[in-house]
């Protein structure tokens, strides 16, 4: 049994019990962070807060949903639309924000790219982060097929589908994971399990393991210099502010992060009010129809870079290329066979292979959008190769990068 | 120290200035969880008095609930006059016929159909012209008063409005809130 | 140290910019060939363009143009007729005097005929366009642009009006009674209902194509609504008469607005066919006010919250600067004695 002492006040009797002030530092005042970044290092706080607001403007939705075929179109469009006080409001914070949240994820994601933050010790954070972009990606499927309109009924048809595994022939596990033929009351009902329960907790729990990975390895810096924080503290802690290389989180980094929140709130909400067609397609405001298939599906433009890399091969060929494309980015860390853990900048090669990646996933982007007609077919399918390309040429370039 | 003061002063201001948001937040919350128009909407229960028969009485429905529209014949009225309250002893003649609302030439009692003691919804005996609750036995007269423990008090009389030949439930009429104010309902 | 933030925002709002637009109206316009409308004027313009474009395609396949070329010519003469009937003097009293003969079909509470119910013509004058009325007693077929469907367009439902007003001054006499005593000032509500009601329900706003739901009461005792059941047979069998008649049943427009573009809309209602060719709707005739009001009901069943959405946007606008502006006096004083 501990030692225990008459409490001097609510603060220290809480101290005694949880060891708050402990905590306090290790999470806060003496969590050191480097000075030496920029505005990019504050998309995760953006992503907590566009988490958070995903969270709310769902528990809102939550109220006046309702997971029946018959009833889940309407009950989002008339109730919640119509009748809901502020009902419209939750709606479109949740439609623009589980779009934005995968542009604030790409930014997230090519920073640490071009930084190295997924080297030398950092691997687990790269890991625990992709992990968190299959469990977004989940969430996002798995919330999109909840209004029940055309797109949200054809989407499931289409990516349950794949499960089929092509020459393979699964129709049963197709049909196992749909609880039915086709997509109906069984499957609406099972994805909004996911959706409102089961996913969200694997976030929640994926987050935790994110922030954990970060914590002994420390935040990176724009130089990738390895930072002595210990000495580092000791000069802030003595006084010497503006000398030392590192920072509080709480409140120094806070601020910064703060200031940027905000920025990123401004144009937030103004997509919200009065920009929102792209996070709200057309096509998902008509009703459900197994009947009719519109002249157009396509995904959210946060997968068209992944479905493009489907698209343009015959059918077991396009499955394994699109198998690829999802785990191979969990890799990056392994196929890197470079240690330099310094900006793109400074790594020869592997600045083009950067700067590459990214023009390569915005063609495919762009090209998984447009119907797969000429020229746009062909585009798509040298991007496409582009990619896998990319991946293969990786540990080549890195294996001979000079050291820095 | 200055700086300290000024860095406390912003950091409380932004602080502010988050927190008038969060209420904003929270207030539109609190109207997100209010009933919906088309509940509010069905809170009106528009009652035809032209189609209800003397001594027969008729449940219908308002808010969820249970009323019992029962229409006076004349014996009704003038027995009224005799009614004793097993409670007091003393006669219930003047509260017995304020608790009825006049329409026209005829009177009706209309109280929710739940006995004021646990909820249970009480018969009718025409002959008898009285409520008996099989709950607990209690018992009511044929103007909803209490005429036999162990209810606290009489039927209790939903808002009404009294508009023509019809009586719309959930709008407070003037009558009502005589009723209200006379104590002879809750 | 040299301050990279400006040029890191400009490179990721640089990336962001290009992939939205190639995604969004890049995209979009690929996929949707743009239409242009006629500004409500109905003259046959569009109809004629149509074929001729059709025989230009014909010829490129080396098809034979004969049957199209005959319609180009049939479609060419029949605009030319209602141009001079528009020019005729429309005598008001005779023109009643005609209306009678439209009252058999176009009456309050009308029957279902051949598969469709005759819409109300009370505010026929203020909703529909003088030229395409013409043509609408000319032929109706012709003029509502679906005559592809029938080889003889007297087969169409309302074609029997070929026949029985024919006469130019007729035409032009009863047009004139409809603009001057049919038409009073129309509300979006009207405007739908009227032009649009008797194929298209809004379930947003209780309407069905047998009118609006009506307030009923259910049976105390049991519970079931008997009034509303045979409400719905009615909604029920006007529906599959519909259906047979359209090929399908034409879609509930309740949240339209959000569905389609404005563009495609307006496009869409004043000359269905140049949108979906094939389609079963007929083109309808709306003046531009008209659609105007036809396009607010649309709006307040489909788009209902968006005063509230615009106002509470400005005012959170404004807050969020607000917000802004003193995250940035806070950061500004925590960072003084760390730079």
């Amino acid at each position: 049994m501990a030692h225990f002492t008459k409490a001097t006040s609510i603060k220290d009797w809480l101290n005694q019990r949880l060891a708050i002030e402990k905590v306090e530092k290790v999470m806060a005042s003496e969590y050191w962070i480097p000075k030496n970044i920029n505005f990019l290092w504050a998309m995760g706080m953006v992503l907590v807060i566009t988490f958070v607001l995903l969270l709310v403007s769902g528990i809102f939705l939550l109220m006046y949903y309702q997971p029946n075929v018959d009833l889940a179109f309407d009950s989002v469009n008339y109730t919640i639309m119509r009748e809901v006080d502020f009902g419209w409001l939750w709606r479109h914070v949740h439609g623009v924000a589980a779009s934005v949240v995968f542009l604030i994820i790409y930014i997230h994601m090519f920073t640490a790219i071009y930084y190295g933050s997924y080297k030398k010790g950092r691997e687990m954070i790269w890991i625990s982060g992709m992990l968190l972009f299959v469990a977004f990606s989940a969430e996002a499927f798995s919330g999109y097929m909840l209004p029940w309109g055309q797109m949200s009924y054809w989407a499931g048809m289409v990516i349950t589908n794949l499960f089929s595994g092509g020459s393979l022939h699964a129709d049963g596990l197709v049909e196992w994971i749909r609880g039915d033929y086709v997509p109906a009351q069984a499957f609406l009902n099972r994805f909004f399990m996911l959706h409102v329960l089961l996913i969200p907790v694997a976030i929640m729990g994926l987050i935790g393991l994110h922030f954990g990975a970060l914590r002994i390895p420390h935040v990176n810096n724009q130089d990738g210099e390895e930072i002595d924080f210990d000495e580092e503290s000791k000069k802030y802690l003595a006084g010497d502010k503006a000398g030392s290389k590192v920072i509080r989180f709480a409140n120094d980094f806070m601020s910064k992060d703060m200031l940027v929140v905000a920025i990123y709130l401004v144009f937030f909400f103004y997509l919200v009010f009065f920009h929102y067609d792209f996070a709200m397609d057309p096509v998902n405001f008509d009703p459900a129809d197994g009947l009719k298939t519109p002249t157009h599906i396509y995904p959210e433009w946060y997968f068209l870079w992944s479905y493009e890399i489907l698209r343009p091969f015959s059918t077991n060929i396009g499955l394994m290329a699109f198998a690829f494309a999802q785990v191979i980015f969990m890799a990056l860390p392994f196929l890197d066979r470079s240690p330099n853990t310094v900006p793109a900048s400074r790594r020869g090669l592997f600045k083009y292979w950067f700067w590459a990646m990214l023009i390569d996933m915005i063609i495919l982007t762009a090209m998984g959008k447009v119907p797969p007609i000429e020229p746009f077919g062909t585009i798509g399918f040298y991007a496409a190769l582009t990619f896998i390309g990319l991946w293969i040429a990786l540990p080549i370039i890195t294996m001979f990068e000079k050291k820095a | 120290m200055k700086n300290s003061s000024r860095r406390g002063f912003m950091g409380k201001a932004f602080g502010g200035v988050a927190g008038v948001g969060a209420i904003a937040a929270l207030f539109a919350m609190k109207k997100s969880w209010d009933p919906l128009p088309s509940v509010k909407a069905a809170g009106f229960t528009t009652l035809d008095m032209s189609a209800y028969k003397e001594n027969e009485l008729v449940v219908e429905k308002w808010r969820g609930k249970p009323i019992f529209v029962l229409k006076q014949s004349k014996a009704m009225l003038e027995s009224e006059d005799k009614n004793m309250s097993q409670l007091t002893g003393k006669t219930t003649a003047a509260i017995d016929k304020t608790r009825l609302i006049k329409i026209g030439d005829a009177h009706y009692m209309v109280t929710i159909g739940l006995c004021t003691h646990l909820g249970c919804i009480p018969g009718y005996d025409k002959d008898e012209k009285s409520f008996l609750c099989a709950c607990h036995g209690g018992k009511y007269d044929d103007t909803g008063m209490v005429t036999k423990s162990p209810p606290p008090r009489g039927l209790d009389i939903p808002p009404f409005k009294i508009d023509g030949n019809t009586l719309v439930l959930g709008e407070e009429g003037p009558e009502y809130k005589k009723m209200k104010e006379t104590g002879i309902t809750l | 140290m040299k301050n990279k933030e400006p040029l890191i925002l400009a490179v990721v709002v640089f990336f962001t910019l290009v992939t939205y637009y190639l995604v969004e109206p890049f995209a979009h316009s690929q996929m949707h060939k743009h239409v242009e409308g006629q500004d409500f004027v109905y003259n046959g313009t569009a109809d004629i363009e149509e074929v001729e474009h059709r025989i230009a395609i014909a010829k490129e396949g080396k098809a034979d143009t004969k049957a199209l070329e005959a319609k180009l010519q049939k479609k060419k003469a029949f605009w030319s007729d209602v141009e001079k009937i528009s020019k005729l003097k429309g005598d008001v009293v005779a023109g009643e005097g005609t209306f009678a003969m439209c009252q058999g079909c176009h009456m309050e509470g009308a029957a279902n005929m051949g598969g469709v119910t005759p819409p109300s013509l009370a505010h026929s004058g203020a909703l529909y366009d003088t030229k395409y009325l013409i043509a609408l007693i000319k032929d109706p077929a012709m003029a509502s642009n679906v005559d592809h469907k029938y080889a003889d367009t007297s087969m169409h439902p309302m074609g029997s009006i070929m026949a029985m007003v024919s006469e130019p001054q007729d035409i032009a006499n009863v047009v004139a009674f409809l603009k001057a005593k049919k038409s009073g000032e129309v509300t979006p509500k009207e405007a739908f209902v009227d032009s649009c009601g008797r194929c298209h329900a809004n379930r947003y706003e209780q309407l069905t194509q047998s009118g609006f739901i009506p307030k009923t009461k259910a049976d105390i005792k049991t519970g079931t609504d008997i009034a509303m059941l045979d409400f719905k047979k009615k909604v029920a069998q006007e529906q599959i008469s519909l259906a047979g008649y359209l090929g399908k049943l034409p879609p509930d427009l309740s949240i339209i607005i959000r569905a389609r573009s404005e563009h495609f809309l307006e496009t869409f209602v004043e000359n269905p066919q140049s949108q979906l060719a094939g389609t079963a709707m007929p083109r309808v005739g709306l003046t531009k006010d008209s659609y105007a009001k036809v396009l607010e009901y649309l709006e307040d069943s489909g788009d209902t919250k968006r005063h509230e959405r615009e106002s509470v946007g400005k005012n959170v606008m404004i807050y969020i600067l607000i917000f802004a502006i003193f995250a940035l006096l806070w950061k500004r004083e925590i960072w003084r004695d760390l730079h």
